[in-house]
């Protein structure tokens, strides 16, 4: 008898399986130097914004603070309550960490430049994005404490009410588009970027990424003053770093789909030749950076958010306005036979 | 082929979850298991061409309900000394529902039920080759069967509204935050200004 599963093991599956790899290393490594430069720049940012200096110590100007914090995270020691449940434990962080850089598999950086340009694109970001709140759960269940658990229920309730806006928002630019695909959609934003006749949408869908990332002003889920650090207040060493790594990774991805679906991905703001010359990635960065300074603009300057008033935005005052706009956005198509085009 | 050899990652490794979620001991555990369950599935849809389906089974199943699941077993006690109470009670309608099941199953084998040349000829629908599927789906889902689409809508509606309704309740004693109101208070009605003679204050 022949075992089937072995028999697939060839050197060509072997072989794609490593190519596969490979792709998914060349987005993933880049991505962790900017999580840690983008740690590097919140400081920066929100001490300017708070007249300090920030990090100015380690290299050149402090560039060396986001490799040196990496390096004392790495030596520290790893404590796993008694109480917790081990297995749980270890893997939550990794759960919080995985989701943020799937997501990246189907955003397209420049024309052509996407490692998987699948017709369901905006569909799948949902569904991985949706996968996300696993990790904090289980944190919060598994460290066996108040405070976590506390945060964890928090993070669950808040990250399902906001995921509701979010996707009604999403799809008032399919709806224009006219398509699921993430290409398709940058391409469809050739004339006019869809934040210009779906503004209100580009700003719910702005406030609606904050809470889904559990950030200012919306970061109840560990707001220190009443929960200690939220979910993760069991954790230390290298599984805080990596939900600290998570929420950051998050946050670029939240930026990078904002920049697709709203302000036309790697499309330069007009079309004139000397723009047109700038590679599409350079713009795409610059979007990303922009939506990025946003969350940390929010964070400097807003008050956190108490709970119910959190809830009360999602469901009756998002909830309502993105459901209305749908039906208007639908209409207005109708209306001047843009349908299908 | 490689599509092949996912087929047997994703396959093996949801039977395993599968298997985890009917014999572990911890409720939660077995959640996580069945989350491992769901996402292999939408794998194997995924490696069938029904890509639509996939998505929907993680952002409906592992999005929506599984959360709601968890959240449910976190927050209450569990005693899992009760929960093997009735354990005895149980396992011979367990045993009769799962052989009666095997049975069937291994007699569908048998007669060729799944057998591939048969499940082509008895497709309910012709596979589309042309469209993609989420449009396949739309054209007949508000064509044909926009009737018991709109059913099932109505259904779940009623259901959420009854959720509503059987839950709330008015709690008496309670301030309430009113944001209208205070949006709409003026300078008028929330600020009085006195003339504080001096050695004597407010009374």
């Amino acid at each position: 008898m022949t075992i089937p599963f072995l028999e697939l093991l060839t050197l060509e599956n072997i072989q794609a399986l490593g190519w596969i790899v490979a792709q998914v290393l060349t987005i993933t490594l880049p991505l962790f130097l900017a999580v840690a430069y983008l740690t590097f720049a919140e400081r920066k940012i929100i001490g300017a914004m708070q007249l300090r200096i920030g990090p100015n110590m380690v290299g050149p100007k402090g560039l060396g603070q986001p490799i040196a914090d990496a390096v004392k995270l790495m030596f520290k020691e790893i404590i796993i309550p008694s109480g917790a449940s081990k297995i749980p434990f270890i893997i939550a962080p990794v759960m919080v960490m995985v989701p943020a850089l799937m997501a990246w598999a189907v955003i397209p950086f420049d024309k052509g430049l996407v490692l998987a340009d699948i017709n369901l694109g905006v569909l799948y970001l949902l569904a991985v994005s949706s996968i996300g709140i696993y990790g904090v759960l289980i944190a919060g269940w598994a460290s066996n404490s108040k405070y976590p658990f506390l945060g964890a229920v928090r993070s669950g309730a808040q990250m399902i009410s906001y995921e509701v806006s979010m996707g009604l928002t999403v799809m008032t630019v399919i709806l224009l588009s006219g398509s699921m695909n993430l290409t398709a959609i940058v391409e469809a934003q050739q004339g006019m970027w869809y934040m210009v006749p779906l503004f209100p949408m580009f700003i719910v869908f702005l406030i609606s990424i904050l809470a889904e990332t559990n950030r200012a002003p919306f970061d109840l889920p560990e707001g220190e003053a009443e929960l200690v650090a939220g979910f993760h207040a069991e954790y230390s060493s290298m599984p805080f770093a990596l939900f600290f790594l998570g929420e950051y990774a998050n946050m670029i991805l939240m930026s990078g789909i904002t920049a697709v679906l709203f302000m036309g991905g790697w499309l330069p703001p007009i079309s004139t030749p000397l723009f047109d010359a700038v590679p599409g990635f350079f713009w795409f960065s610059l979007k990303v950076a922009f939506v990025l300074f946003v969350f940390l603009w929010a964070r400097a300057t807003l008050p956190r958010f108490r709970y119910d008033q959190l809830m009360r935005l999602g469901w009756k005052v998002f909830l309502p306005f993105t459901l209305l706009w749908l039906i208007i956005v639908a209409a207005s198509m109708h209306i001047f036979g843009l349908v299908g085009a | 082929m490689f599509p092949d050899l996912m087929f047997y990652v994703f396959a093996s490794v949801m039977l395993i979850a599968a298997l985890g979620v009917v014999t572990a001991k911890n409720p939660i555990f077995s959640v996580l298991f069945l989350i491992l369950t769901f996402l292999n599935c939408s794998g194997l849809f995924i490696l069938m061409g029904a890509e639509f389906l996939g998505l929907m089974l993680v952002l409906v199943y592992v999005g929506a309900i599984a959360v709601m699941f968890l959240f449910v077993l976190m927050t209450i006690d569990i005693d899992f000394a009760m929960l093997k109470e009735g354990y005895a009670s149980y396992m011979p309608v367990g045993v009769l529902t799962g052989v009666v099941l095997l049975v069937e199953l291994i007699l569908a084998v048998k007669s060729g039920l799944f057998s591939s040349d048969h499940l082509i000829t008895q497709t309910a629908m012709p596979i589309p080759t042309d469209t993609q599927n989420i449009t396949a789906i739309g054209q007949v889902l508000f064509t044909d069967y926009l009737a018991p689409f709109q059913l099932a809508g109505m259904v779940l509606l009623v259901a959420m509204i009854g959720a509503i309704v059987l839950t709330f309740r008015r709690r008496e004693g309670v301030k309430r935050q009113n944001i209208t109101e205070q949006v709409l208070r003026t300078r008028k009605e929330a600020v009085e200004l006195k003339k504080v003679k001096s050695g004597q204050g407010l009374v």
